[in-house]
């Protein structure tokens, strides 16, 4: 087998997405094996995690049909916020969560969304993911939420850090009775 | 109504205090309710903040059924079915928006935003003689009403004015929709809406809002972590002494709370702006008030299908019936529209963190009326009616609310709110007309004490 020689920058390339996925993919095993408090720790302090609603608008409709910074959304956290919720699933007494969901998140489609110039200079960076979440609860209750993640990713200390997420959901009208589970 | 030759009075004890299951389960008392009570009853359909200039639009729902909200070019607003005349197609099928026609899209007739049929493609060759299109202008409500900002619609032209419908939960809205310092200040919506589906029964929703102080031990798993605005403690603010009020004769359910003018409160201490600013507005608010200024809407339905929180948070939830076990919940946020952007963006997020499907008081919420209604279902279940009796025979009144009240601190564990709705709800449900459901000459108080 002969090896195949690239070229320094495809190679740190390739290093990065692989970093990052290594980041999604612990994230997705530590959410679905309820290990919120080592998952809480891949955020920066600085955090803003952010699921917008979607609209059904006419084509010409400029505004775009994901809702802006500023208005109404499902759910616009900061880090302390995202803290509560870990601790609120943790009461026993959270019956939306009690007894737990199995809850399984599958993350592809990694892209950078600009050259990997900044995250290798060491600023912040941007990331698109697709995410599919599953969720089946007590007996039959299931739900299928799917849709796209842009993260902003830092180096803190030379591990990768989350520090913004925008979760797009693919869903006008949620077709889930509740959001108790992480994207 | 009669179900299995039961009318809907016999499956509502209002005396003792029990209801029969089959008003939360039963398919045939689900479709007379679409009949008697959501064609009949005022309905709130939306918010004048968005549709603020001619020309916008807001598609809402009446029960099952798509409306349109308009504004037309002359500044009248208008609640249309949202169904074309010629073969029902859909007319609108974006959420929000600004037109000068709706089209068709299946064979392109035009409806202007006041309604007629401005445009029928082929008409001078298909239609001999022509086509009155004065005839087949979209479908539009009986009767239109606003107030203070909320815009709501009946289908039924012998429905008394909207402000009557209101009875005493008028007061209800005024103190809720208000601005914090109780000037006649407009209050805006925060943004869009939330719409989510949920496995419940609708009126396990309205019920709910109409005052169920006894489903607090529910939510203690947010009162644990706390996300109030004062520090991130508990869920609120003090709000003071609780009053439940219901509205007899038309089937509302409030809950005042009562506070004196302390002028030192310390509410929203989470944020400099917003501690501020409501100082500020509570300063004005005694100044306006006087004894009255603590005077608050904590919560309510309005019957059948509209709640609101008037406080914190403060938001409008419409219940939308989408089958006898499927609700489709519309939950829209407002502030006072003079609030410094950053106030309202630090209210947007408490409002949200607390309700909404994300929400982590209405989460649990949503679990219990999930539950509740699967449980029902069974045969033997259905056998065995729910239990309304808390606080029978506590009815009282008291000169600052109107209406029949429980007052603090039995408001908290008494179910007369849920229970007067259910009476109200047999009343449209029996009723053949609304010759029939006119308030009655009823002594309030003697028949809840009976
Ligand atoms: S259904 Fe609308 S034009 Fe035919
Ligand atoms: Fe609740």
């Amino acid at each position: 087998m002969s090896r195949v020689d690239l070229p320094p920058a495809r190679l740190e390339y390739l290093n990065l997405i692989k970093e990052i996925e290594d980041l999604f993919f612990l994230e997705a095993d530590l959410l679905d094996e309820r290990r919120y408090e080592e998952w809480l720790a891949l955020f920066t302090d600085d955090l803003r995690y952010w699921m917008p609603l979607r609209k059904n608008l006419a084509h010409q409709d400029d505004r775009g049909d994901i809702t802006g910074e500023n208005d109404i959304a499902w759910i616009d956290d900061d880090k302390a916020t995202l803290i509560k919720r870990a601790g609120q699933l943790r009461t026993g007494v959270h019956w939306a969560e009690e007894p737990f969901s199995r809850v399984c998140h599958i993350i592809s489609n990694v892209r950078l969304v600009d050259s990997s110039a900044d995250a290798l200079d060491g600023k912040d960076f941007e990331v698109s993911s697709r995410f599919c979440v599953y969720r089946n609860r007590v007996e039959t209750e299931t739900d299928f939420l799917v849709g796209r993640r842009r993260d902003i990713l830092r180096r803190v200390n030379s591990e990768l850090r989350i520090a913004r997420r925008k979760i797009i959901l693919d869903q006008s009208v949620l077709m889930a009775k509740n959001l108790t589970m992480f994207f | 109504m009669t179900v299995h030759g039961h009318s809907a009075k016999s499956l509502v004890d209002f005396a003792r205090g029990e209801i029969s299951r089959e008003v939360f389960v039963n398919e045939e008392i689900y479709q007379e309710e679409l009949e008697r009570v959501f064609t009949r009853g005022w309905l709130y359909v939306g918010h004048t903040s968005q549709i603020k200039k001619p020309g916008d639009y807001f598609v809402s729902c009446m029960g099952e059924e798509s409306v349109i909200l308009t504004r037309d070019p002359a500044g009248k607003v208008h609640v249309f079915l949202n169904t074309c005349r010629h073969r029902g197609m859909k007319v609108c099928r974006y959420d929000e928006g600004h037109t000068v026609h709706f089209v068709c899209p299946y064979h392109g007739w035009s409806y202007a935003t006041d309604g007629r049929l401005v445009g029928v493609p082929q008409a001078e060759k298909a239609y001999r003689p022509p086509l009155d299109r004065s005839q087949w202008a979209l479908i539009e409500v009986a009767q239109i009403a606003q107030y203070r900002g909320t815009v709501w619609a009946t289908w039924d032209h012998s429905a008394p004015a909207l402000l009557d419908y209101l009875g005493e939960a008028k007061l209800a809205l005024d103190l809720a929709l208000g601005a914090w310092d109780g000037s006649d200040e407009e209050t805006e919506l925060l943004g869009s809406v939330q719409k989510w589906l949920i496995p419940a029964n609708w009126k396990f929703v309205a019920e709910n809002f109409s005052g169920d102080g006894l489903h607090v031990v529910s939510h203690r798993s947010v009162d644990l972590v706390g996300i109030g605005p004062t520090d991130g403690e508990g869920r609120r603010d003090d709000p003071g002494k609780l009053m439940m009020t219901t509205s007899p004769q038309w089937g509302h359910g409030l809950t005042f709370s009562y506070l004196p003018p302390d002028p030192n409160r310390t509410d929203y201490a989470a944020s400099p702006a917003a501690s501020q600013y409501f100082k500020q507005c509570w300063k004005k608010r005694i100044e306006r008030m006087g004894d009255r200024a603590g005077l608050q809407a904590v919560v309510g339905t309005i019957f059948p299908n509209l709640s609101f929180h008037g406080q914190q948070p403060r938001t409008l939830l419409v219940a939308h019936p989408r089958g006898v076990a499927k609700t489709e919940m519309w939950r829209v946020y407002f502030a006072d529209r003079n609030a410094p952007e950053e106030v309202k963006q630090f209210l947007r997020h408490y409002y949200i963190r607390y309700s909404g499907p994300a929400g982590m008081t209405e989460q649990d919420d949503m679990e219990n009326w999930n539950y509740a209604t699967a449980a029902s279902r069974g045969s033997i279940a259905r056998r065995y009616p729910y239990n309304y009796k808390a606080g029978l025979g506590a009815e009282e009144t008291n000169e600052m609310v109107p209406g029949v009240v429980t007052n603090h601190p039995i408001s908290l564990t008494t179910e007369q709110n849920p229970r007067n709705f259910y009476k109200r709800w047999a009343e449209f449900m029996d009723a053949k007309s609304w010759r029939d459901l006119k308030p009655s000459q009823v002594d309030d108080l003697s028949e809840h004490r009976r």
